[in-house]
């Protein structure tokens, strides 16, 4: 294939990593002033356009000798991670116009996105790592980059822990590698496809490394002691982006690392694995739910009640066993929704402690007299996380829970008992946030003025909270077409 | 020649031992050094199947490469933030960071 051709399908990572150089040069060379905030806009617009241009016009296919994929399934994150970034971008403009280093700022933000759309795309374990590492190091900075104690001790403990997996998931790529004698990922599911029962518990104890490696980026648990810790640390828009963009791409790697790397359904360890990640799935909601109850720091319930819904997007991949693309689907669908729904939720909380300067629940009483629209904003993406119709939230967890009901297998049938009954847990801190904002009364009643930029994001982040609640189809069905990307033709 | 089992043990006792300093140790700059010697037992079993497994392929090799450099940029920036974290608390040790708590 030509250079030309390739640079076609590479696009939209291209575009973000240019962008974030000329984001540097022109913070260097017209020193404070908002140009850089609209560079970065300008660079994920082009990028997000081109990988829409992508799924419909067919430039798809392997690349660079298979290390890299552009499917329906990397445009669908493509699509979703850079709109992510630049909701947060807007979101978050009156915050980045007070930050000492905003072109470093902007820049790394690039970098970062960039890196996890080329980890999206990578069908090699040599490029997913290199991807991999490159946003993590890039997160590393930003959830660092306030010259404060807090954000650096949080930049500190995100990047101790994130070495730690890093080095955890490589051992575990080690062996893959060792036993399939190959680091594509299409070559090492035709060697589990025919791996004998002798080879099973050498697998077993690989993806074992894999999945604790890769735990670390999804958030669950046990894997999750950074996130409470950074998200209240690093500043509120590092954390959105953390918590929407990183998880996002953390899933999409285990879809991809699962179903075509370790051969999906069907394979003499699909069922351990499985198993692994129904554990995973169950002690992330319970440990989620139950360590959110007693937080008094909005920014903590956020980082704990993350890590719930992480378990719930965890009962998708352990539905591996449910006919066609039900499982990887559901993972999709709930991840683009959760995308919307989690930052509506952070970004109101930006906005609400830019001006207050507080976290803790207290201080959101009677937030329905001061701020109407930011207080209704969060109430509906609290009920969507909740679960409650008529939100997106409601549609994805049913999805999630059917797929898991499909297989008709009696422990996924036990496992969506557990997130059953986790939800009723979470209706109680989630709705008790609600209440304090709408039924308490203020001490303090005067009026909070939301900036005109996080207004237009969050009325965006709710309109696609209630469309895709009373109307799902479309967005089903991308996910669907993107999941059946990741199955062998 | 040595038997590829030999490395394989070699390097589940490296990733063992910096394992271990990862949990044991309290300073920033032990952790990190615990974290080096957990990537040099991932790059030897790398180098070691791709030895024997398939010494024409580089795969292996490459990736052994790879994970030599991702980690020496990973403690550069380690580095850093313990400098910066140090400037302003005047300690490197993790359990004091913790301005932190749940």
């Amino acid at each position: 294939m030509s250079v030309l051709a390739t640079a076609l399908y590479l696009g939209p990572a291209a575009l973000l990593y240019l962008g974030a150089g000329v984001v540097l040069l022109a913070d260097l060379i017209h020193g404070r002033r908002a140009v850089t905030g609209l560079l970065t806009l300008v660079t994920l617009a082009l990028a997000a356009v081109w990988a829409v241009l992508q799924i419909g016009g067919g430039a798809q296919g392997p690349i660079l000798g298979g290390a890299i994929v552009v499917d329906s399934f990397s445009l669908y994150f493509t699509f979703l991670l850079t709109a992510v970034t630049a909701a947060v971008v807007v979101g978050t403009s009156e915050w980045a116009a007070k930050v000492e280093d905003r072109g470093e700022f902007y820049s790394l933000l690039l970098v970062s996105v960039g890196s996890m759309v080329l980890l999206v795309q990578s069908n090699d374990l040599i490029t997913l790592f290199v991807a991999l590492e490159t946003t993590s190091l890039a997160q590393f900075i930003l959830a660092g980059i306030t010259r404060n104690e807090r954000s650096s001790e949080a930049g500190l403990k995100y990047l101790l822990s994130g070495a730690v997996a890093a080095a955890v998931l490589l051992y575990g790529f080690a062996f893959l590698f060792g036993m399939a004698g190959t680091t594509s990922l299409p070559g090492i599911a035709e060697f589990v496809r025919h791996a004998g029962d002798g080879l099973r518990l050498p697998l077993i104890l690989a993806f074992v490394f894999v999945a604790a490696g890769v735990g670390f980026k999804m958030a669950i648990f046990p894997f999750h002691a950074w996130v409470p810790d950074v998200y209240q640390g690093a500043p509120t828009p590092v954390g959105s982006y953390l918590s929407v963009a990183s998880k996002a791409a953390g899933f999409a790697v285990v879809l991809r690392l699962f179903y075509t790397g370790l051969g999906g359904a069907g394979t003499p360890i699909t069922h351990d694995w499985a198993m692994l990640f129904g554990v995973f799935a169950a002690a992330s909601m319970l440990f989620g739910n139950v360590g959110a109850l007693v937080q008094t720091n909005v920014k903590r319930i956020l980082g704990y009640s993350s890590i719930a819904q992480a378990g719930n997007i965890a009962v998708g991949i352990a539905a591996v066993a449910a006919q066609g693309t039900v499982g990887p689907s559901g993972v999709l669908f709930f991840l683009g929704t959760y995308a919307a729904t989690n930052l509506g939720a952070f970004l109101a909380v930006n906005a609400v402690s830019e001006r207050l300067g507080s976290d803790e629940i207290t201080s959101y009483a009677g937030l329905f007299k001061r701020a109407p629209m930011t207080a209704v904003v969060l109430s509906l993406c609290l009920a969507s996380l909740t679960g409650l119709p008529p939100t997106a939230g409601f549609i994805a967890k049913v999805y999630i829970f059917n797929s898991a009901i499909q297989t008709g297998e009696v422990w996924l049938v036990g496992l969506v008992a557990i997130a059953v009954v986790n939800t009723a847990i979470s209706a109680f801190y989630y709705l008790r946030w609600v209440r304090t904002m709408i039924l308490d009364d203020p001490e303090d009643a005067t009026p909070i003025e939301t900036p005109g930029g996080a207004q237009g994001v969050l009325l965006l982040a709710s309109a696609a909270v209630l469309f895709f609640g009373l109307w799902p189809a479309p967005l089903i069905l991308l996910a669907q077409q993107a999941a059946a990307a990741l199955l062998p033709a | 020649m040595i038997p590829l089992q030999n490395f394989l043990v070699l390097s589940a006792l490296l990733f063992g031992i910096g394992f271990y300093g990862v949990l044991a140790r309290r300073s920033a700059i032990l952790i990190l050094i615990s974290v080096e010697i957990m990537l040099a037992a991932v790059a030897i079993n790398f180098i070691a199947f791709a030895t024997y497994r398939d010494p024409k392929a580089f795969s292996g090799l490459v990736f052994a490469l790879f994970v030599i450099a991702v980690a020496a940029a990973e403690v550069g920036l380690a580095l850093g933030i313990v400098l910066r974290l140090f400037r302003e608390r005047r300690t490197a040790n993790v359990d004091e960071a913790s301005s932190l708590k749940w």
